[in-house]
């Protein structure tokens, strides 16, 4: 038997600063048994360990046919994050996972996509995002839609101006606030909703993000007739150990690490936007 | 769940050390109740003579007194604070360490601490309490990924249950269905009568201990007496819960003004957590050692009265006591249905007995799923 609470020894291969106070750390099993026999789905996570301080969950960004890498993007913002932050290439870390259940891929083939994200919550679903594009004929039209308060707070530019070259693909930006060269919307992602391509009968939604933000949308994608269970979105909480056991992911019913971190809106309805969940 | 080579036979009081001794004989480490700073643990036993012989006790919302009460009789008594949730779950456990001075050209290296578990035997497990194992071995061990270190302990450990014939006047047990007759887990079971114990085994390892002892044949009036007491002993409990699942009138109140009421007078401190015996919450931290070669990686139990049980970047979901309260109750009560397929109390009453301005959850329960007075 395993023991799922054991970490693996990592090496950060590269470290990319990606804004201020966001890094991505790109990453490798020391053993390379452990890097070819791991698998992932897009929205799972890694509970990353830093010798000494502690454990913290981290969504994983990389393509899943990427045999070699996994990159996690974190913002240093709290005890670990910001220790991690000071870490360079070389460097030795601890990885177990991957963890929870991912985005509904099976589910959103050969249907329309729509992606909305807010702040800097894009990081679980770039690697969907990714996935999508490297099979990008399983999909019907994809919306691509990331709002950010500040237009420094956007990243991956070039991800994007890449996605935007895809057949049959929309990518929408918006920031609260934009600096005067900000090609794209100032305002709401909202805003920019009139301009989504999808069939209300035929698309899975997949949300991420500030809980306002993505309550904000699902109210919009209900009126607009889509159903709610083709609505998901990704949920963060308070997780410590990732197998459902320390308890204090729970919301409602649901451990967020091992029922989520992505989960269909009909089955969080009840409590989502209830104070103290 | 009785074992087809059990028989139901009757231990003189005199004779009860020579089931300690078996046991003993058998490789098991004994633990049982004992008076322990004015209240009754469970604790290392190594004699019959350390059990809490002719000790009763009254309890009370923020009330236990421990008493001589002029028997002969070793659990004439309610549980005191601890379940056997501390001897599975432990309050604190290194799970694992790391080191940066490694062998193999390693340089960060894990080692995992699996407990090395001594088989244990727990004389006296009460009916609530068996019902609160029951859910912590789905916790811990069925429900998706099986926790080792619990799996250590729970594999070596024989259970003599004690069926309950002195509820304190916080247990209600019988109204969440769990006592005061116990039903699961355990080896043995025990009735205790005034000269000794009606003993049955329900397990093979049971009937190994069982069989060993020289016992005499249970007359039906021992057996009658016994269950008459059991029966009286639920009778005799004035507490209760509404009904034995409130998922969904707590979330028709969750804006319950007696929510805040509850909140006035809790303390945050996290009692009731301590002593529930199906709170499982706990926090994980990493622990570096002074000289710096290796750091440990422990769990310990955490509650969600703690401001930073639900602490996420920069912000914490539940910041008064009446998200807190709220939160623990509606998990207790109702979402644990969805979980475990039951509710997550037992009817021991220790929240209440332990709660040090006396909150009793049986009262808020009743309160609150009453109606919503806030619409």
């Amino acid at each position: 038997m395993t023991n799922p609470y054991l970490p693996y020894e990592a090496t950060i291969i590269e470290r990319i600063q990606e804004s201020p106070n966001l890094f991505t750390l790109r990453l490798c099993f020391t053993d390379p048994k452990l890097q070819s026999d791991y698998c992932f789905e897009p929205g799972q996570f890694n509970m990353l360990y830093l010798y000494g301080v502690g454990e913290i969950p981290i969504s994983i960004v990389s393509d899943p046919k990427d045999e070699h890498i996994i990159d996690h993007t974190i913002r240093a913002v709290g005890r670990v994050t910001n220790a991690m932050s000071n870490l360079k290439p070389g460097a030795r870390i601890g990885i177990r996972g991957p963890y929870g259940r991912g985005w509904p891929i099976l589910e959103a083939e050969q249907r329309d996509v729509v992606v909305v994200t807010g702040g800097l919550g894009c990081a679980p679903v770039v690697s969907v995002i990714n996935y999508m594009s490297h099979r990008r004929e399983r999909f019907g039209k994809l919306n691509i839609v990331q709002g950010v308060k500040h237009s420094n707070d956007f990243i991956w530019r070039d991800r994007y101006d890449h996605w935007r070259e895809l057949p049959d693909t929309k990518v929408l930006l918006a920031a609260d606030d934009g600096e005067p060269i900000w090609p794209w919307h100032v305002g709401r992602v909202t805003d920019l909703f009139d301009q989504l391509e999808f069939n209300k009968d035929h698309v899975i939604v997949m949300l991420c993000g500030p809980e306002g933000m993505m309550r904000v949308v699902i109210k919009h994608m209900l009126e607009q007739g889509v159903a709610a269970k083709d609505i998901w979105l990704s949920m963060e909480r308070n997780m410590q150990c990732a197998v459902g056991h320390c308890g204090h992911c729970q919301f409602g019913a649901k451990f967020i690490c091992k029922d989520g971190p992505v989960f269909c809106y009909e089955d969080v309805k009840s409590l989502l936007g209830q104070r103290g969940f | 769940m009785t074992n087809k080579n059990s028989k139901v036979e009757f231990l003189p009081r005199s004779h009860f050390q020579e089931l300690i001794e078996h046991l003993q004989q058998a490789g098991y480490t004994c633990v049982g109740p004992q008076v322990h700073e004015h209240a009754i643990h469970y604790a290392e036993l190594a004699h019959a003579d350390f059990l809490p012989q002719g000790m009763s006790e009254e309890q009370s919302p923020g009330q236990y007194r421990l008493h001589e009460a002029g028997h002969d009789r070793y659990f004439a008594w309610a549980n005191g604070p601890q379940a056997l949730k501390p001897l599975l779950f432990t309050p604190r456990e290194a799970l694992w360490q790391s080191s940066n001075n490694c062998e193999d050209n390693a340089s960060l290296c894990f080692k995992e601490l699996i407990p090395e578990q001594r088989p244990l035997a727990v004389i006296g497990a009460r009916a609530c309490d068996l019902a609160a194992l029951y859910i912590h071995d789905k916790h811990f061990l069925q429900h998706g990924y099986r926790d080792p270190y619990y799996l250590a302990r729970r594999k070596n450990m024989l259970l003599i249950a004690v069926n309950c014939t002195h509820p304190a006047d916080t247990c209600f047990c019988a109204s969440t269905g769990d006592g005061p007759r116990a039903t699961y887990g355990y080896d043995l079971l025990l009735n205790e009568l005034d000269d000794g114990f009606i003993i049955e085994s329900h397990s093979e390892k049971g009937v190994a201990i069982q069989t060993q002892l020289n016992l005499q044949a249970a007359e039906a009036s021992q057996l009658e007496q016994a269950n008459d007491a059991v029966e009286q002993a639920a009778a005799r409990q004035t507490r209760g819960l509404p009904a034995q699942n409130l998922s969904q009138p707590l979330l028709d109140n969750l804006h319950h003004p007696h929510w805040e009421e509850v909140a006035q007078r809790c303390l945050s401190c996290g009692n009731c957590t301590a002593v529930c015996p199906t709170c499982f919450c706990h926090s994980e931290l990493d622990e570096p050692v002074l000289d710096g070669s290796h750091s440990v990686h422990y769990r310990q139990w955490d509650s969600c009265f703690c401001q930073k049980h639900s602490y996420i970047h920069g912000m914490t979901i539940r910041d008064t006591a009446g998200l807190r309260y709220r939160q623990w109750m509606t998990h207790k009560l109702g979402s644990w249905h969805e979980q475990f397929g039951r509710s997550g109390c037992v009817g021991c009453g220790r929240c209440i007995t332990w709660c040090p301005v006396g909150i009793d959850i049986t009262e808020e329960a009743k309160v609150i799923c009453s109606g919503d007075q806030h619409d």
